[in-house]
Protein backbone atom coordinates (compact mmCIF):
# COMPACT_ATOMS: atom_id res chain seq x y z
CA UNK A 1 0.00 0.00 0.00
CA UNK A 2 2.91 2.53 0.81
CA UNK A 3 4.57 1.71 -1.94
CA UNK A 4 1.43 2.37 -4.40
CA UNK A 5 1.32 5.68 -2.54
CA UNK A 6 4.91 6.23 -3.37
CA UNK A 7 4.57 5.48 -7.09
CA UNK A 8 1.53 7.41 -7.68
CA UNK A 9 3.44 10.13 -5.67
CA UNK A 10 6.52 9.91 -8.07
CA UNK A 11 4.11 9.33 -11.20
CA UNK A 12 2.18 12.64 -9.95
CA UNK A 13 5.67 14.90 -10.02
CA UNK A 14 6.89 13.37 -13.99
CA UNK A 15 3.63 14.49 -14.63
CA UNK A 16 3.96 17.91 -12.92
CA UNK A 17 7.43 18.06 -14.41
CA UNK A 18 6.31 17.22 -17.98
CA UNK A 19 2.96 19.38 -18.22
CA UNK A 20 5.00 22.75 -18.65
CA UNK A 21 7.07 21.53 -21.30
CA UNK A 22 4.09 19.92 -23.04
CA UNK A 23 2.40 23.33 -22.62
CA UNK A 24 5.57 25.27 -23.94
CA UNK A 25 5.58 22.98 -27.22
CA UNK A 26 2.68 23.46 -28.12
CA UNK A 27 2.24 26.61 -27.59
CA UNK A 28 5.28 27.45 -30.46
CA UNK A 29 3.81 24.39 -32.60
CA UNK A 30 0.02 24.51 -33.05
CA UNK A 31 -2.25 25.96 -30.23
CA UNK A 32 -3.48 23.39 -27.46
CA UNK A 33 -7.10 22.33 -28.59
CA UNK A 34 -8.88 18.86 -27.84
CA UNK A 35 -12.05 17.56 -28.68
CA UNK A 36 -14.62 18.35 -26.18
CA UNK A 37 -15.92 14.69 -24.86
CA UNK A 38 -18.94 16.63 -23.73
CA UNK A 39 -20.98 17.99 -26.18
CA UNK A 40 -24.66 18.96 -26.95
CA UNK A 41 -26.67 19.13 -30.24
CA UNK A 42 -29.11 21.69 -30.37
CA UNK A 43 -31.85 20.81 -33.30
CA UNK A 44 -35.34 22.65 -33.13
CA UNK A 45 -36.51 21.79 -29.36
CA UNK A 46 -34.70 18.95 -29.21
CA UNK A 47 -31.29 18.59 -27.00
CA UNK A 48 -28.95 15.96 -27.88
CA UNK A 49 -26.31 14.81 -25.03
CA UNK A 50 -22.89 13.11 -26.20
CA UNK A 51 -23.15 10.95 -23.21
CA UNK A 52 -26.28 9.30 -23.88
CA UNK A 53 -25.38 9.32 -27.84
CA UNK A 54 -22.07 7.46 -26.87
CA UNK A 55 -24.12 3.88 -25.23
CA UNK A 56 -25.70 3.99 -28.92
CA UNK A 57 -22.92 4.86 -31.15
CA UNK A 58 -21.56 1.98 -29.20
CA UNK A 59 -24.09 -0.31 -30.25
CA UNK A 60 -25.17 0.51 -33.68
CA UNK A 61 -22.58 3.28 -35.04
CA UNK A 62 -18.81 1.89 -34.38
CA UNK A 63 -19.16 -1.42 -36.68
CA UNK A 64 -18.13 0.81 -39.34
CA UNK A 65 -17.19 4.07 -37.71
CA UNK A 66 -14.29 2.48 -35.41
CA UNK A 67 -14.21 3.15 -31.53
CA UNK A 68 -12.43 6.42 -31.83
CA UNK A 69 -14.80 7.14 -35.07
CA UNK A 70 -11.77 7.76 -37.12
CA UNK A 71 -13.58 5.50 -40.01
CA UNK A 72 -11.77 2.23 -39.26
CA UNK A 73 -14.21 -0.35 -37.65
CA UNK A 74 -13.71 -3.71 -37.98
CA UNK A 75 -16.52 -3.65 -41.31
CA UNK A 76 -14.92 -0.55 -42.67
CA UNK A 77 -12.74 -2.59 -45.19
CA UNK A 78 -16.21 -4.24 -46.92
CA UNK A 79 -17.44 -1.28 -47.10
CA UNK A 80 -17.41 1.92 -49.82
CA UNK A 81 -17.27 4.69 -49.64
CA UNK A 82 -14.91 4.58 -46.69
CA UNK A 83 -16.95 5.50 -43.41
CA UNK A 84 -16.96 8.57 -42.44
CA UNK A 85 -13.99 9.52 -40.53
CA UNK A 86 -15.40 12.15 -37.54
CA UNK A 87 -11.81 13.02 -36.12
CA UNK A 88 -11.61 15.10 -39.58
CA UNK A 89 -15.19 16.68 -39.26
CA UNK A 90 -15.67 16.95 -42.74
CA UNK A 91 -18.69 16.33 -43.98
CA UNK A 92 -20.60 15.76 -47.33
CA UNK A 93 -24.15 17.29 -46.81
CA UNK A 94 -24.21 20.53 -44.99
CA UNK A 95 -26.12 23.88 -45.52
CA UNK A 96 -23.40 25.43 -44.87
CA UNK A 97 -20.44 26.92 -47.31
CA UNK A 98 -17.62 24.97 -48.08
CA UNK A 99 -14.54 24.52 -45.84
CA UNK A 100 -17.28 25.32 -42.73
CA UNK A 101 -18.66 23.37 -39.68
CA UNK A 102 -22.55 21.99 -40.27
CA UNK A 103 -25.18 22.23 -38.47
CA UNK A 104 -26.29 20.00 -36.15
CA UNK A 105 -29.70 20.13 -38.24
CA UNK A 106 -27.32 19.02 -41.07
CA UNK A 107 -25.76 15.95 -39.32
CA UNK A 108 -29.52 15.00 -37.68
CA UNK A 109 -30.90 15.22 -41.46
CA UNK A 110 -27.97 12.79 -42.84
CA UNK A 111 -28.95 10.52 -39.79
CA UNK A 112 -32.62 10.27 -40.93
CA UNK A 113 -31.60 10.28 -44.76
CA UNK A 114 -29.48 7.95 -44.41
CA UNK A 115 -26.82 7.64 -47.83
CA UNK A 116 -28.30 6.40 -50.62
CA UNK A 117 -25.74 4.17 -52.89
CA UNK A 118 -23.49 3.75 -50.11
CA UNK A 119 -23.80 1.24 -46.65
CA UNK A 120 -24.62 3.92 -44.24
CA UNK A 121 -28.69 3.35 -43.72
CA UNK A 122 -31.32 5.75 -42.87
CA UNK A 123 -31.97 5.88 -38.91
CA UNK A 124 -35.54 6.22 -38.52
CA UNK A 125 -35.99 3.14 -36.41
CA UNK A 126 -34.16 5.66 -33.44
CA UNK A 127 -35.79 8.37 -31.97
CA UNK A 128 -35.61 11.65 -32.56
CA UNK A 129 -33.78 12.24 -29.32
CA UNK A 130 -31.98 9.23 -30.25
CA UNK A 131 -30.53 10.84 -33.13
CA UNK A 132 -30.45 13.77 -31.38
CA UNK A 133 -28.14 12.14 -29.19
CA UNK A 134 -25.27 10.88 -31.44
CA UNK A 135 -25.35 14.04 -33.22
CA UNK A 136 -23.99 15.43 -29.98
CA UNK A 137 -21.58 12.29 -29.20
CA UNK A 138 -20.32 12.81 -33.06
CA UNK A 139 -19.29 16.42 -32.18
CA UNK A 140 -16.84 14.66 -29.44
CA UNK A 141 -14.16 13.24 -31.96
CA UNK A 142 -12.68 16.46 -33.60
CA UNK A 143 -11.15 19.63 -31.75
CA UNK A 144 -12.77 21.80 -34.35
CA UNK A 145 -16.22 21.55 -32.51
CA UNK A 146 -14.41 23.10 -29.60
CA UNK A 147 -12.39 25.79 -32.04
CA UNK A 148 -14.92 26.99 -34.85
CA UNK A 149 -18.96 27.44 -35.31
CA UNK A 150 -20.88 26.08 -37.63
CA UNK A 151 -20.66 28.36 -40.80
CA UNK A 152 -23.98 30.47 -41.61
CA UNK A 153 -26.29 28.31 -43.89
CA UNK A 154 -26.54 29.42 -47.82
CA UNK A 155 -29.72 30.91 -48.13
CA UNK A 156 -31.85 29.34 -50.42
CA UNK A 157 -34.78 31.96 -52.24
CA UNK A 158 -38.24 31.08 -53.06
CA UNK A 159 -38.73 28.89 -56.10
CA UNK A 160 -39.72 30.73 -59.15
CA UNK A 161 -42.14 29.58 -61.23
CA UNK A 162 -41.23 26.89 -63.69
CA UNK A 163 -40.65 27.55 -67.34
CA UNK A 164 -39.15 25.70 -70.95
CA UNK A 165 -37.00 29.03 -70.48
CA UNK A 166 -35.73 28.32 -67.08
CA UNK A 167 -34.66 24.75 -68.26
CA UNK A 168 -32.96 25.86 -71.20
CA UNK A 169 -30.93 28.55 -69.43
CA UNK A 170 -30.34 25.76 -66.58
CA UNK A 171 -28.96 23.39 -69.82
CA UNK A 172 -26.71 26.23 -70.94
CA UNK A 173 -25.34 27.00 -67.77
CA UNK A 174 -24.84 23.14 -67.25
CA UNK A 175 -22.78 23.61 -70.20
CA UNK A 176 -20.82 26.89 -69.01
CA UNK A 177 -20.13 25.72 -65.33
CA UNK A 178 -18.36 22.66 -66.99
CA UNK A 179 -21.24 19.92 -65.26
CA UNK A 180 -20.59 17.72 -67.82
CA UNK A 181 -16.35 17.32 -67.30
CA UNK A 182 -17.53 14.74 -64.30
CA UNK A 183 -21.08 14.36 -64.53
CA UNK A 184 -21.40 13.55 -68.30
CA UNK A 185 -23.26 14.96 -71.10
CA UNK A 186 -26.36 13.37 -70.25
CA UNK A 187 -26.16 13.08 -66.46
CA UNK A 188 -25.06 9.82 -66.97
CA UNK A 189 -21.37 10.21 -64.58
CA UNK A 190 -19.47 9.29 -67.15
CA UNK A 191 -17.87 12.70 -68.44
CA UNK A 192 -14.61 12.87 -69.41
CA UNK A 193 -13.06 13.29 -66.08
CA UNK A 194 -14.85 10.74 -64.37
CA UNK A 195 -12.39 8.24 -64.31
CA UNK A 196 -9.73 10.05 -62.33
CA UNK A 197 -12.08 11.02 -59.70
CA UNK A 198 -10.97 10.12 -55.89
CA UNK A 199 -12.49 12.00 -52.52
CA UNK A 200 -9.53 13.12 -50.06
CA UNK A 201 -8.59 9.95 -48.77
CA UNK A 202 -7.16 9.06 -52.33
CA UNK A 203 -10.20 6.35 -52.53
CA UNK A 204 -11.85 6.23 -56.29
CA UNK A 205 -15.57 8.41 -55.73
CA UNK A 206 -18.26 7.90 -58.90
CA UNK A 207 -19.91 11.43 -59.63
CA UNK A 208 -23.64 11.43 -59.60
CA UNK A 209 -25.64 9.17 -62.32
CA UNK A 210 -28.53 11.24 -62.74
CA UNK A 211 -29.89 9.11 -64.71
CA UNK A 212 -30.52 6.32 -62.01
CA UNK A 213 -33.36 8.00 -60.24
CA UNK A 214 -33.64 10.65 -57.75
CA UNK A 215 -32.09 9.80 -54.99
CA UNK A 216 -29.28 11.98 -54.45
CA UNK A 217 -26.76 11.57 -51.02
CA UNK A 218 -27.76 14.56 -49.43
CA UNK A 219 -31.64 15.03 -50.34
CA UNK A 220 -34.06 14.81 -53.18
CA UNK A 221 -35.82 17.72 -53.14
CA UNK A 222 -35.54 20.75 -55.33
CA UNK A 223 -34.16 22.35 -52.31
CA UNK A 224 -31.33 19.75 -51.77
CA UNK A 225 -30.13 20.09 -55.43
CA UNK A 226 -30.12 24.03 -54.86
CA UNK A 227 -27.99 23.35 -51.55
CA UNK A 228 -25.69 20.05 -52.91
CA UNK A 229 -24.09 22.35 -55.61
CA UNK A 230 -24.07 25.63 -53.95
CA UNK A 231 -22.18 24.18 -50.85
CA UNK A 232 -20.06 21.66 -52.48
CA UNK A 233 -19.91 17.76 -51.23
CA UNK A 234 -16.88 18.65 -48.91
CA UNK A 235 -13.83 15.78 -49.15
CA UNK A 236 -15.20 14.94 -52.60
CA UNK A 237 -14.32 16.27 -55.82
CA UNK A 238 -17.83 18.59 -55.68
CA UNK A 239 -16.71 21.83 -55.51
CA UNK A 240 -19.11 25.06 -54.17
CA UNK A 241 -20.62 27.09 -56.62
CA UNK A 242 -21.41 29.84 -54.22
CA UNK A 243 -19.36 32.10 -55.45
CA UNK A 244 -19.95 31.94 -59.29
CA UNK A 245 -24.08 30.98 -59.83
CA UNK A 246 -26.36 34.00 -59.12
CA UNK A 247 -29.68 32.82 -56.86
CA UNK A 248 -31.57 32.88 -59.88
CA UNK A 249 -29.47 30.36 -62.22
CA UNK A 250 -29.03 27.70 -59.31
CA UNK A 251 -32.72 27.50 -59.77
CA UNK A 252 -32.43 27.37 -63.35
CA UNK A 253 -30.01 24.57 -62.93
CA UNK A 254 -31.83 22.72 -60.51
CA UNK A 255 -35.03 22.68 -63.14
CA UNK A 256 -32.82 21.35 -65.84
CA UNK A 257 -30.65 18.84 -63.80
CA UNK A 258 -34.54 17.07 -63.29
CA UNK A 259 -35.20 16.73 -67.00
CA UNK A 260 -31.82 14.63 -66.41
CA UNK A 261 -33.57 12.30 -64.20
CA UNK A 262 -35.75 10.87 -66.83
CA UNK A 263 -36.49 7.36 -64.70
CA UNK A 264 -37.74 9.97 -61.96
CA UNK A 265 -41.46 11.72 -62.91
CA UNK A 266 -41.18 15.72 -62.02
CA UNK A 267 -43.20 18.46 -63.52
CA UNK A 268 -39.57 19.44 -64.79
CA UNK A 269 -39.32 16.75 -67.12
CA UNK A 270 -43.22 16.60 -67.57
CA UNK A 271 -43.00 19.96 -68.96
CA UNK A 272 -39.74 19.29 -70.88
CA UNK A 273 -41.21 16.61 -72.49
CA UNK A 274 -44.32 18.47 -73.71
CA UNK A 275 -41.81 20.50 -76.13
CA UNK A 276 -41.03 19.01 -79.16
CA UNK A 277 -37.05 19.27 -78.02
CA UNK A 278 -37.55 18.31 -75.39
CA UNK A 279 -39.19 15.17 -75.96
CA UNK A 280 -36.46 14.32 -78.81
CA UNK A 281 -33.62 14.77 -76.01
CA UNK A 282 -35.16 12.67 -73.20
CA UNK A 283 -36.37 10.08 -75.87
CA UNK A 284 -32.82 9.71 -77.33
CA UNK A 285 -31.51 9.00 -73.56
CA UNK A 286 -33.84 5.77 -72.77
CA UNK A 287 -31.49 2.48 -73.40
CA UNK A 288 -33.74 -0.64 -72.96
CA UNK A 289 -32.26 -3.87 -72.69
CA UNK A 290 -28.40 -2.95 -71.37
CA UNK A 291 -26.82 -5.84 -69.61
CA UNK A 292 -27.64 -4.88 -66.12
CA UNK A 293 -30.58 -3.19 -66.63
CA UNK A 294 -29.26 0.10 -64.80
CA UNK A 295 -30.31 1.84 -68.26
CA UNK A 296 -25.97 2.89 -67.87
CA UNK A 297 -24.79 2.88 -71.32
CA UNK A 298 -22.16 0.48 -71.82
CA UNK B 1 3.69 19.03 -2.16
CA UNK B 2 5.98 22.23 -1.28
CA UNK B 3 8.64 20.88 -3.76
CA UNK B 4 6.10 19.93 -6.71
CA UNK B 5 5.32 23.40 -6.88
CA UNK B 6 8.36 24.61 -6.36
CA UNK B 7 9.19 22.38 -9.78
CA UNK B 8 6.26 22.89 -11.57
CA UNK B 9 6.64 26.76 -11.56
CA UNK B 10 10.27 26.89 -12.16
CA UNK B 11 9.92 24.69 -15.24
CA UNK B 12 7.48 27.06 -15.78
CA UNK B 13 9.44 30.35 -15.99
CA UNK B 14 12.01 28.47 -17.76
CA UNK B 15 8.99 27.90 -20.79
CA UNK B 16 8.43 31.87 -20.66
CA UNK B 17 12.13 32.36 -20.97
CA UNK B 18 12.29 30.33 -23.76
CA UNK B 19 9.82 31.42 -25.87
CA UNK B 20 10.87 35.64 -24.86
CA UNK B 21 14.18 34.93 -26.09
CA UNK B 22 14.03 37.68 -29.51
CA UNK B 23 16.92 39.53 -30.95
CA UNK B 24 17.02 42.88 -32.69
CA UNK B 25 16.19 42.98 -35.94
CA UNK B 26 20.03 42.71 -37.81
CA UNK B 27 20.62 41.31 -40.75
CA UNK B 28 22.44 38.01 -41.00
CA UNK B 29 22.04 35.97 -44.33
CA UNK B 30 21.85 31.65 -44.81
CA UNK B 31 21.83 30.86 -48.28
CA UNK B 32 22.96 27.99 -50.27
CA UNK B 33 21.73 25.71 -53.05
CA UNK B 34 19.36 22.24 -53.05
CA UNK B 35 20.73 19.84 -55.11
CA UNK B 36 19.93 16.01 -55.71
CA UNK B 37 22.36 12.66 -56.30
CA UNK B 38 20.86 10.01 -57.88
CA UNK B 39 18.81 9.67 -60.85
CA UNK B 40 15.29 11.40 -60.21
CA UNK B 41 12.36 9.82 -61.82
CA UNK B 42 12.06 11.18 -65.65
CA UNK B 43 8.46 13.27 -65.48
CA UNK B 44 5.83 11.77 -67.68
CA UNK B 45 4.37 13.81 -70.24
CA UNK B 46 0.94 14.93 -69.41
CA UNK B 47 -2.12 14.51 -71.91
CA UNK B 48 -4.09 16.86 -72.25
CA UNK B 49 -6.55 15.99 -75.19
CA UNK B 50 -9.17 16.05 -72.63
CA UNK B 51 -8.98 19.37 -72.53
CA UNK B 52 -8.48 21.13 -75.76
CA UNK B 53 -8.86 24.94 -74.56
CA UNK B 54 -5.52 24.42 -72.56
CA UNK B 55 -3.89 21.63 -75.27
CA UNK B 56 -3.88 23.91 -77.87
CA UNK B 57 -1.93 26.18 -75.40
CA UNK B 58 1.23 24.50 -76.18
CA UNK B 59 3.69 22.66 -78.96
CA UNK B 60 5.57 20.11 -76.98
CA UNK B 61 4.01 18.00 -74.67
CA UNK B 62 4.10 19.54 -70.41
CA UNK B 63 5.62 17.51 -68.29
CA UNK B 64 4.48 16.41 -65.03
CA UNK B 65 6.51 19.07 -62.00
CA UNK B 66 6.64 16.34 -58.96
CA UNK B 67 10.79 16.15 -59.35
CA UNK B 68 12.15 19.53 -61.42
CA UNK B 69 15.36 19.69 -62.15
CA UNK B 70 18.04 21.87 -63.59
CA UNK B 71 21.67 22.28 -64.67
CA UNK B 72 24.43 20.89 -61.85
CA UNK B 73 22.22 18.36 -60.63
CA UNK B 74 20.14 21.48 -59.03
CA UNK B 75 16.58 20.98 -57.73
CA UNK B 76 13.69 23.00 -57.89
CA UNK B 77 10.43 23.88 -56.19
CA UNK B 78 11.93 22.89 -52.60
CA UNK B 79 10.87 24.82 -49.95
CA UNK B 80 13.38 26.37 -47.49
CA UNK B 81 12.29 27.61 -44.24
CA UNK B 82 13.44 28.62 -40.96
CA UNK B 83 11.02 26.30 -38.90
CA UNK B 84 12.58 26.81 -35.37
CA UNK B 85 14.39 29.22 -33.87
CA UNK B 86 12.34 32.65 -35.29
CA UNK B 87 9.37 34.20 -33.95
CA UNK B 88 5.92 34.17 -35.91
CA UNK B 89 5.12 37.05 -38.19
CA UNK B 90 2.32 38.80 -38.79
CA UNK B 91 1.01 38.43 -42.53
CA UNK B 92 2.42 40.52 -44.89
CA UNK B 93 -0.71 43.29 -46.59
CA UNK B 94 0.41 41.89 -49.89
CA UNK B 95 -1.16 38.64 -51.21
CA UNK B 96 0.47 35.68 -52.91
CA UNK B 97 -0.85 34.94 -55.99
CA UNK B 98 -1.49 31.44 -57.36
CA UNK B 99 -2.21 31.00 -61.18
CA UNK B 100 -4.41 28.59 -63.00
CA UNK B 101 -2.86 29.18 -66.66
CA UNK B 102 -2.86 26.41 -69.66
CA UNK B 103 -4.06 24.08 -67.23
CA UNK B 104 -1.35 24.14 -65.24
CA UNK B 105 -0.36 25.49 -61.62
CA UNK B 106 2.15 28.84 -61.43
CA UNK B 107 3.70 28.51 -59.67
CA UNK B 108 3.40 24.61 -58.76
CA UNK B 109 4.80 25.57 -54.86
CA UNK B 110 3.72 28.50 -53.48
CA UNK B 111 5.15 29.50 -50.40
CA UNK B 112 3.08 32.60 -47.98
CA UNK B 113 2.35 33.08 -44.55
CA UNK B 114 -0.32 32.25 -42.03
CA UNK B 115 -3.54 34.59 -42.36
CA UNK B 116 -2.09 36.40 -45.37
CA UNK B 117 -4.02 36.63 -48.44
CA UNK B 118 -4.15 34.22 -50.93
CA UNK B 119 -5.36 35.12 -54.40
CA UNK B 120 -6.29 32.56 -56.65
CA UNK B 121 -7.01 33.34 -60.31
CA UNK B 122 -8.42 31.41 -63.10
CA UNK B 123 -6.39 32.65 -66.95
CA UNK B 124 -8.04 29.32 -68.48
CA UNK B 125 -10.84 29.76 -70.52
CA UNK B 126 -12.09 26.16 -68.98
CA UNK B 127 -13.79 26.18 -65.41
CA UNK B 128 -11.40 24.23 -62.85
CA UNK B 129 -12.09 23.23 -59.19
CA UNK B 130 -9.77 24.67 -56.79
CA UNK B 131 -8.98 21.89 -54.58
CA UNK B 132 -6.52 21.96 -51.31
CA UNK B 133 -6.23 18.94 -49.42
CA UNK B 134 -4.74 20.47 -46.12
CA UNK B 135 -5.17 17.98 -42.78
CA UNK B 136 -4.88 20.61 -39.78
CA UNK B 137 -7.00 23.13 -41.69
CA UNK B 138 -10.53 23.72 -43.22
CA UNK B 139 -10.65 21.73 -46.24
CA UNK B 140 -12.67 23.11 -49.02
CA UNK B 141 -13.27 22.83 -52.65
CA UNK B 142 -14.78 25.89 -55.05
CA UNK B 143 -15.55 26.10 -58.70
CA UNK B 144 -13.75 28.76 -61.17
CA UNK B 145 -15.28 28.69 -64.10
CA UNK B 146 -13.17 31.52 -66.06
CA UNK B 147 -14.31 35.28 -66.25
CA UNK B 148 -14.87 34.62 -62.96
CA UNK B 149 -13.40 36.69 -60.06
CA UNK B 150 -9.84 35.50 -57.91
CA UNK B 151 -10.46 33.67 -54.93
CA UNK B 152 -9.42 35.04 -51.87
CA UNK B 153 -8.61 33.14 -48.74
CA UNK B 154 -6.42 32.68 -46.13
CA UNK B 155 -5.12 29.82 -43.65
CA UNK B 156 -4.41 30.06 -40.29
CA UNK B 157 -2.28 27.48 -39.26
CA UNK B 158 1.35 26.39 -40.87
CA UNK B 159 1.06 23.59 -42.89
CA UNK B 160 2.27 22.06 -46.12
CA UNK B 161 -0.42 20.07 -48.35
CA UNK B 162 -0.98 19.39 -52.16
CA UNK B 163 -3.81 21.21 -54.39
CA UNK B 164 -5.40 19.76 -56.89
CA UNK B 165 -7.58 20.01 -59.48
CA UNK B 166 -10.52 17.17 -59.51
CA UNK B 167 -11.86 18.62 -63.23
CA UNK B 168 -7.94 18.28 -64.96
CA UNK B 169 -5.90 15.26 -62.62
CA UNK B 170 -3.09 16.61 -63.96
CA UNK B 171 -3.02 19.42 -62.14
CA UNK B 172 -1.37 19.13 -58.80
CA UNK B 173 0.68 21.88 -56.80
CA UNK B 174 1.59 22.59 -53.37
CA UNK B 175 0.76 25.35 -50.79
CA UNK B 176 3.39 25.70 -48.15
CA UNK B 177 1.92 27.96 -45.52
CA UNK B 178 4.60 29.01 -43.21
CA UNK B 179 4.85 31.18 -39.93
CA UNK B 180 7.40 33.71 -40.40
CA UNK B 181 8.93 35.52 -43.26
CA UNK B 182 11.78 33.60 -43.94
CA UNK B 183 11.38 31.14 -46.76
CA UNK B 184 12.11 30.63 -50.41
CA UNK B 185 11.11 28.14 -52.67
CA UNK B 186 14.14 26.95 -55.25
CA UNK B 187 13.76 28.40 -58.65
CA UNK B 188 16.16 27.92 -62.08
CA UNK B 189 19.60 26.78 -60.40
CA UNK B 190 18.37 25.23 -56.90
CA UNK B 191 19.70 28.63 -55.12
CA UNK B 192 17.88 30.18 -52.08
CA UNK B 193 18.48 32.98 -49.31
CA UNK B 194 17.24 33.81 -46.23
CA UNK B 195 18.14 37.39 -45.28
CA UNK B 196 17.39 39.44 -42.03
CA UNK B 197 17.98 37.12 -39.61
CA UNK B 198 18.74 38.38 -36.16
CA UNK B 199 21.77 36.68 -34.15
CA UNK B 200 20.60 33.42 -33.00
CA UNK B 201 20.05 29.49 -33.46
CA UNK B 202 18.11 28.60 -35.97
CA UNK B 203 16.56 25.50 -37.62
CA UNK B 204 16.53 25.55 -41.75
CA UNK B 205 14.36 22.83 -43.30
CA UNK B 206 14.25 21.68 -46.59
CA UNK B 207 11.06 20.18 -48.13
CA UNK B 208 9.97 18.78 -51.77
CA UNK B 209 6.92 17.15 -52.19
CA UNK B 210 8.39 13.72 -53.55
CA UNK B 211 11.37 13.64 -51.25
CA UNK B 212 10.67 14.50 -47.97
CA UNK B 213 12.42 17.47 -45.85
CA UNK B 214 15.65 17.72 -44.07
CA UNK B 215 16.83 20.36 -41.37
CA UNK B 216 20.24 21.48 -40.60
CA UNK B 217 20.89 23.60 -37.50
CA UNK B 218 22.59 27.46 -37.98
CA UNK B 219 23.74 30.11 -35.65
CA UNK B 220 24.09 33.71 -36.74
CA UNK B 221 25.93 35.90 -34.75
CA UNK B 222 26.45 39.06 -37.06
CA UNK B 223 25.59 40.47 -39.85
CA UNK B 224 27.52 37.27 -41.95
CA UNK B 225 26.25 35.03 -44.69
CA UNK B 226 26.35 31.51 -43.63
CA UNK B 227 26.05 28.75 -46.33
CA UNK B 228 23.86 25.91 -45.65
CA UNK B 229 23.27 22.85 -48.78
CA UNK B 230 20.66 20.51 -48.58
CA UNK B 231 21.27 16.91 -50.92
CA UNK B 232 17.95 14.79 -51.55
CA UNK B 233 18.51 11.23 -52.68
CA UNK B 234 16.54 11.24 -55.57
CA UNK B 235 14.31 8.19 -56.07
CA UNK B 236 13.84 6.60 -59.67
CA UNK B 237 10.62 5.70 -59.61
Amino acid sequence: MQNNVHSKFCLNIAIALLLPLGIAAQQADQPAAKPNPHMESHIGDLTGHSEAGARLYYRYCWGCHGARGNGDGENAPYVTPQPRNFTQATFKCRSTPTGTLPLDSDLYNSLVRGFNFTNMPSWIALTAQERADLVAFIKTFSARWVTEKPGTPIPIPAEPKLTVESIKHGGELFQKLECWKCHGQEGRGDGPSAPTLTDSNDQPIRPYNFTTDNRSKCGRTNQDLYRIFMTGLDGTPMPSFADVVKPEDAWDLVHYLRTLQYNNPSPELTLWEGTPEGKTIVAAKKVENTNTGSGVKP
Amino acid sequence: MGTKQVVVVSVAMLGVATIAQAGPPAGGTVSGKVTYEGTPAKMKPIDMSKEPSCAKMYTTPQLAETVVTGAGNSLENVVVYISAGAPDDAAPSTAAVFNQKGCRYIPHVLAFQVNQELKIQNEDQTSHNIHPLPKINREWNKSQPPGTPPISEKYDKAEIFPVKCNVHPWMHGNFAVLKNSHFAVTGDGGGFSLPNLPPGKYTVTAWHESYGDQTQDVTISGSETKTVNFVFKAKPY
